[in-house]
């Protein structure tokens, strides 16, 4: 029982949180950024796969590792076109619409990995982000490493949470991307095109969730494998509705729920097999539908969430 | 740009969009199967040849769409009246492991009390799966279609546990899979030594029954007037969260028949890869369809007749199978719009 306990005071612990957290960050930043601007996009589990596979096959292809990113980013934000065009001027069913890009982006991803690596049997490795200890920050106990001594991916998650926090609260281009997801009446009134803010923050946020794709394949592992995403776009959904739709707390959601399945991976190596092993992995999926239940009733959401809008409506 | 309803239906359009949409999905397919270095009229040949064009083709296509027509229906049902079920990949799982669990000899009876028996109880496990998101929708206003996602996950894991445990086949050479169900439990085939089998009519006979559920009764009329307008609906006096708990139990018992009838009719024992997504492609197949239970039984043969013939063509042409999914997500997609421009006329000013 005390060995359960004491693996919350390594470092290798919460290095390993941080790592789990870090797709998750991007993922829901890029989720939050389309539910604030009354868009929900079920797209992300799809968008996700391929920005894996775009970002990883870039640098194979011998590109740079941030051209790679940049790739993904890219691809994210061509299917975040195509939900946006779908979802708010056509104004398709968001749900229906979001499964659709889901279902397209993988089959697509899966297709285009077939075609372009038709011989490989198992998917060839490339050489990802490696950690780079930021000075000094780096040596606070158990805290430093955890936080400073991760990828220069890492590191970008930390940026866009704070980036988009910033640009919610203090641009006017956050103010017009809110008030687009709360009362997009006022915004028209204003003169500024509902439909152009929605899309751009559909893409942007898109964009987000295939670099979250990205991480996977070019820091947390080497490789593209398929279902490899494994949930984790759900998980991010979870994860917003969790943070109350704030960058803030939606980071913190994040880091708890990576802290939580890290820790879990641990448990099962303690336990050794007494408990199977289905149980450790239901966990983390278990522990969003509860964290959702408990939120619920105070959730907030964006009021003109999956309400398409109409110019001259109303 | 902004969209108007159109006044009156208009024949043109209800015409020129589903055929624009299927034109749309032939011609970006057709570009996907020229990158991948082969003829588009020849591989769409080879689809068609390999989903209708000898009876072997034409049975495997309907024994494909047995489980689709299943998941279809229970994604029109809840569709229909705007619970927006994900999770029929699990609810699916779920039926089938009911059906291992009653089926394997556990109860012995004979094939006329055996089955309807372990189709009540497949149901109801479905049902029950749906049960639970559907309440958390009502009482805490928990998005169900977040829980039944992460359901699928769940259960999937849930099963993967049963076969590595108590549903384990001690005879199975240590592979996850489940003993085989007894001959009483099992469906016949329609036609002997082929594998399409009466599961294909017990689908069909779901469709009409759902479609006489739909447009017949008290709760079929309840279950649109909440899909259309919930509050209106509570307005009339509709007990809307009371709908929504029945309908969850319909679509639930529907998805369950898929997995019944996949290890009843045609795998005979439950193994993690039952299905290949079926609960998934439901929903491509209740939009294809527009929600209408009848359409569903069409638009699952269509899509199964993708998936079939684009097996076969990729074995004698040199372009992957997954082309299969591009075009259903295509066409889902494709057809969303169109039907959407259908009803609605885009005004560019």
């Amino acid at each position: 029982m005390n060995e359960a306990f004491e693996i919350l005071f390594t470092a290798s612990f919460w290095v390993a949180a941080i790592r789990i957290a870090s797709p998750l960050i991007f993922a829901t930043m890029g989720e939050l950024i389309c539910e604030r601007a009354g868009v929900l996009n079920l797209g992300i589990e799809g968008i996700m796969v391929a920005g894996a596979f775009s970002g990883w096959f870039t640098v194979y292809m011998g590109g740079d590792l941030w051209t790679g990113v940049l790739v993904a980013a890219l691809t994210g934000a061509m299917f975040g076109l195509l939900h946006g065009f779908l979802t708010v001027p056509l104004g398709l069913s968001q749900h229906v619409t979001g499964i659709g890009i889901t279902l397209l982006a993988a089959s697509l991803t899966y297709f285009t990995y077939r075609i372009l690596l038709p011989e490989v049997s198992s998917p060839p490795k490339i050489e990802p982000f490696q950690p780079f200890a930021v000075p000094v920050l780096s040596d606070i106990p158990v805290l430093g490493p955890a936080l400073f001594n991760q990828t220069p991916l890492t590191y970008l998650a930390y940026f866009t949470v704070a980036a988009v926090a910033f640009v919610f609260y203090r641009t006017p281009v956050g103010v017009a991307v809110r008030a687009v997801g709360e009362n997009p009446s006022a915004v028209e009134a204003q003169g500024i095109s509902v439909t152009a803010v929605r899309i751009g923050a559909v893409m942007v946020g898109s964009a987000l969730m295939a670099i979250g794709g990205a991480f996977l394949t070019m820091s947390a592992f080497n490789s593209f494998f398929f279902e490899m995403i494994n949930g984790r776009g759900w998980i991010a959904i979870a994860l917003v509705v969790f943070g109350s739709w704030r960058p803030g707390k939606a980071l913190i959601g994040a880091i708890l729920f990576a802290a939580f399945d890290a820790y879990q991976v641990r448990l099962q190596q303690i336990t050794g097999g007494v408990i199977p092993y289905q149980i450790f992995l239901m966990m983390p999926f278990v522990l969003s539908i509860v964290a959702l239940v408990v939120v619920a009733r105070r959730a907030t959401y964006p009021k003109a969430l999956m309400i398409p809008y109409q110019k001259g409506e109303r | 740009m902004r969209l108007e309803p159109r006044p009156a239906r208009s024949a043109a359009a209800s015409i020129l969009w589903p055929a624009g949409a299927i034109l749309a999905t032939v011609v970006f397919s057709s570009l996907l199967v020229m990158i991948a270095g082969a003829s588009p009229l020849t591989v769409f040949w080879l689809v068609l040849k390999g989903a209708a064009g000898s009876q072997f083709a034409l049975l495997e296509t309907l024994t494909r769409a047995t489980p689709l027509i299943f998941t279809g229906l229970a994604v029109a049902v809840a569709f229909r009246a705007k619970l927006w079920n994900i999770g029929a990949e699990a609810q699916l799982y779920l039926g089938a492991v009911m059906t291992v669990v009653i089926g394997t000899g556990a109860v012995t009876l004979p094939s006329a009390g055996l089955i309807p028996l372990i189709m009540i109880a497949a149901m109801l496990t479905g049902a029950l799966a749906l049960l639970g998101p559907a309440i958390l929708k009502t009482k805490f206003g928990v998005d169900e279609v977040v829980t039944t996602l992460l359901l699928n996950f769940i259960v999937l894991l849930f099963v993967s546990m049963l076969l590595e445990g108590l549903l384990k086949d001690p005879m199975g050479l240590g592979w996850p899979q489940s003993r085989r169900v007894i001959e009483e439990a099992q469906l016949p085939r329609l036609i002997k030594g082929k594998r399409l089998h009466f599961g294909f009519i017990l689908a069909i006979a779901s469709a009409i029954v759902v479609w006489v559920i739909m447009k017949k009764t008290t709760l079929g009329y309840e279950m649109r007037a909440v899909g259309h307008n919930a509050e209106a609906a509570r307005f009339a006096g509709i007990p809307v969260n009371r709908v929504i708990v029945k309908t969850a139990l319909l679509s639930g018992g529907l998805a369950a028949l898929a997995g019944f009838s996949e290890v009843a009719g045609l795998k005979g024992n439950l193994t993690l890869d039952l299905s290949p997504g079926y609960g998934y492609t439901g929903i491509v197949v209740a939009m294809l369809a527009m929600l209408n239970p009848l359409g569903v039984i069409a638009a699952a043969i269509f899509v199964a007749g993708i998936f079939v013939g684009a097996d076969a063509m990729s074995r004698s042409a040199n372009v992957p199978s997954y082309i299969a999914e591009v075009m259903v997500a295509t066409s889902l997609l494709t057809m969303v719009a169109a039907i959407m421009l259908m009803r609605y006329r885009v005004r560019w000013r």
